[in-house]
């Protein structure tokens, strides 16, 4: 995804400067404002004793930090947490991938036009709707019970609501559209000589996609990956009405410390924590990620 | 020179501006959805009757109702709030005292909720006692024929995976601490607690939030029996026609209490009060116990304008044989830390 390093630079005069600034200018202004200010206020809040209003003492301290590596149920939700977002990226790229290639490659024109809306549109419903959709689908003799009964006479309970994977279900349905798409770019800039040509020299259909179609897929499949992975670590709206009893990670937490207790100081600290988890993760891999794209 | 009946009739005219213009005020009020103040009757009734104007602002908890009061000063007119909060509220300065002398209706109200400690904060009244009720737990009559009479029984493996349980720390905590006989607001063996808890994890089937949540999940069968609050389980059998059946244990129940407040600096304290006072008065309880379905009133005239045989009526007799009848009270900040980590604790191990 990155620009190649050879695009060359036109020398720039300090006019040319003065008008990117102004160009720019607003976006970062909105940017600063916006995100980076909020987030730097809640940065402060995670080093608070108490929320920093009115009536209440407050100072200074390492202690909601200290609670996590105290505490060993908030290092198992984490660990849950990053596995959910692994487990949800991996669906998604299992099943968005062939999709997009086959939007890609082999559908043309009109069709490929009204299966890409057919993806985008559920997108366009709000999330919440979509996921009480989903507990009407998943719930005990609800649509997928009674539709797998009506298919196979006899077909027992399946018992996924309230279950871990009734939660995936969901969030691989919300995020799907992410992963079809990020692969629908990369794979359609692929040369198609560039298959002809393995295939005349022959690679088996199998060696191609290996050998050809994933590494040059890979920008595609590594922002997907990673445009799922982040949001999904930190998801509390889904867990909360898919996952029932088995609902409970990180991002469940942290709401409540917003919503329940009133303890944004602690939320905040998680919060921030997470963050950390995600840009540790993000260096580790940082060789293969660069390698990919 | 004015004559006498010209001066009356100006008199008049000022009087009729008065009661229709001058005092027509927007009346800001924070409670919980579907709680009585937002009955639609009600508010047509008082507005007629008063002429002002009734707008409603929502929380899903009483942490977020706090955070209302704190976040929009001067914001809100009337508010509801569990007694067990009104303390609190009341140290940070988010509501005002209340001289019950003026909110005539008030005169009836029982003496021991009204003049209820939790309420009431260096002297002064900051709350006036509303309804009260207790927690404890409903059983769908469709699965169970039997109605139990222990708490025990949500620990019964016969309904494993059939439970509902709201998703509180509070609430859940003060279970098991009703349940082990300790103190409901302040309990010391937290082992113990942890224990109760941790052993309901085959009994649940999923949490729930809020009333219509609980509605939901019981008619599509999703629970035998769930934790519940008596008020709701009036609505949920009365008024939605739901097959359940309110239990109340022998080893007692949570019992809550619920005022009326004022926020500090309130933009139409005049108002406020008439709102008040008409929340208060037996037409509207009685009326809202018999078309909706509520928790009982702390007005003694309301409850016996109630007709025989009335869910509260037989309530309050049943409330009467059980051992212990605790009242939600404020709760120490490091102590509802402690029972939030407990909850989570919990939670986390459900999850093994």
């Amino acid at each position: 995804m990155a620009l190649p390093d050879t695009v060359s630079v036109p020398r720039r005069g300090p006019s040319d400067a003065r008008s990117a600034a102004w160009l720019m200018g607003p976006a970062y202004l909105w940017l600063i404002i916006t995100v980076l200010l909020p987030l730097a206020a809640m940065f402060y809040f995670s080093f608070l004793s108490d929320v920093p209003i009115a009536g209440r003492n407050w100072y200074t301290t390492f202690s909601n930090y200290e609670a996590f590596f105290q505490q060993e149920f908030y290092r198992t939700l984490m660990w849950r947490s990053l596995r959910l977002g692994a487990e949800v990226a991996l669906w998604c790229f299992v099943i968005g991938f062939p999709c997009a290639y086959v939007l890609a490659k082999t559908i043309k024109g009109r069709w490929r036009e009204a299966l890409f809306l057919l993806v985008i549109i559920p997108f366009w419903s709000n999330a919440l709707i979509r996921i009480f959709s989903w507990t009407m689908v998943l719930r005990g003799n609800g649509i997928l019970e009674r539709f797998l009964a009506w298919l196979i006479p006899g077909f027992g309970s399946l018992d996924l609501m309230f279950t871990y994977p009734a939660v995936v279900i969901g969030l691989v349905h919300s995020y799907l559209p992410y992963m079809i798409l990020t692969c629908y770019i990369s794979l359609q800039t692929i040369d198609d000589s560039l298959v002809d040509a393995a295939r005349s020299l022959g690679a088996s259909r199998l060696t191609v996609l290996r050998k050809v179609i994933l590494p040059l897929a890979m920008p595609g499949i590594v922002a997907g990956a990673v445009l799922i992975f982040v949001p999904v670590i930190g998801s509390f709206m889904e867990p909360r009405i898919l996952g029932g009893r088995e609902g409970t990670f990180l991002g469940t937490v942290i709401e409540d410390q917003f919503t329940a207790v009133f303890n944004w100081p602690l939320g905040a600290a998680l919060s921030f924590l997470l963050l950390a988890c995600v840009l540790i993760i993000f260096a580790v891999f940082q060789p293969i990620l660069r390698r990919a794209s | 020179m004015i004559t006498p009946s010209y001066r009356l009739l100006t008199v008049t005219g000022a009087l009729m501006l008065g009661a229709t213009f001058a005092h027509a005020d927007t009346l800001r009020v924070l409670n919980w959805q579907g709680y009585g103040t937002d009955e639609r009757w009600a508010i047509e009734q008082f507005e007629q009757a008063t002429g002002h104007r009734v707008v409603h602002e929502y929380f899903n908890s009483e942490q977020e109702m706090l955070t209302k009061l704190r976040t929009n000063p001067g914001a809100y007119d009337v508010i509801v709030i569990n007694a067990a909060y009104t303390q609190q509220a009341a140290e940070e300065g988010l509501i005002q005292p209340i001289d019950l002398a003026d909110i005539p209706n008030a005169e009836s109200l029982d003496a021991e909720l009204a003049g209820h400690p939790h309420l009431s904060l260096d002297g002064e009244v900051y709350g006036a006692a509303w309804v009260w009720g207790v927690t404890s737990f409903a059983i769908n009559t469709q699965a169970i024929s039997e109605p139990p009479n222990s708490l025990q029984v949500l620990w019964d493996p016969q309904y494993a995976g059939r439970i509902g349980w709201r998703d509180d720390a509070v609430e859940s905590v003060q279970f098991a601490a009703l349940l082990t006989g300790q103190d409901i607001n302040a309990p010391d063996d937290f082992d113990e607690i942890r224990e109760r808890l941790y052993a309901l994890k085959p009994q649940i089937r999923t949490f729930w939030g809020s009333e219509n949540e609980w509605n939901q999940y019981m008619a599509s069968g999703e629970f035998d029996m769930a934790t519940y609050w008596s008020g709701s389980a009036a609505r949920s059998g009365g008024h939605f026609g739901l097959p359940i059946e309110f239990v109340t244990p022998r080893e007692g129940a949570i019992a809550w209490l619920d005022g009326l407040s004022m926020q500090t600096d309130a933009p139409h304290p005049e108002a406020a009060r008439e709102f008040i006072d008409w929340m208060i008065a037996p037409d509207f309880y009685t009326y809202w116990d018999g078309e909706v379905g509520a928790p009982i009133s702390a007005n003694v005239e309301a409850v016996a304008a109630l007709p025989d045989g009335a869910f509260n009526k037989a309530l309050m007799e049943d409330l009467e044989q059980v051992e212990r009848l605790p009242f939600m009270g404020p709760i120490e900040e490091t102590m509802r830390r402690q029972m939030l980590e407990v909850w989570q604790e919990t939670k986390t191990y459900f999850q093994e």
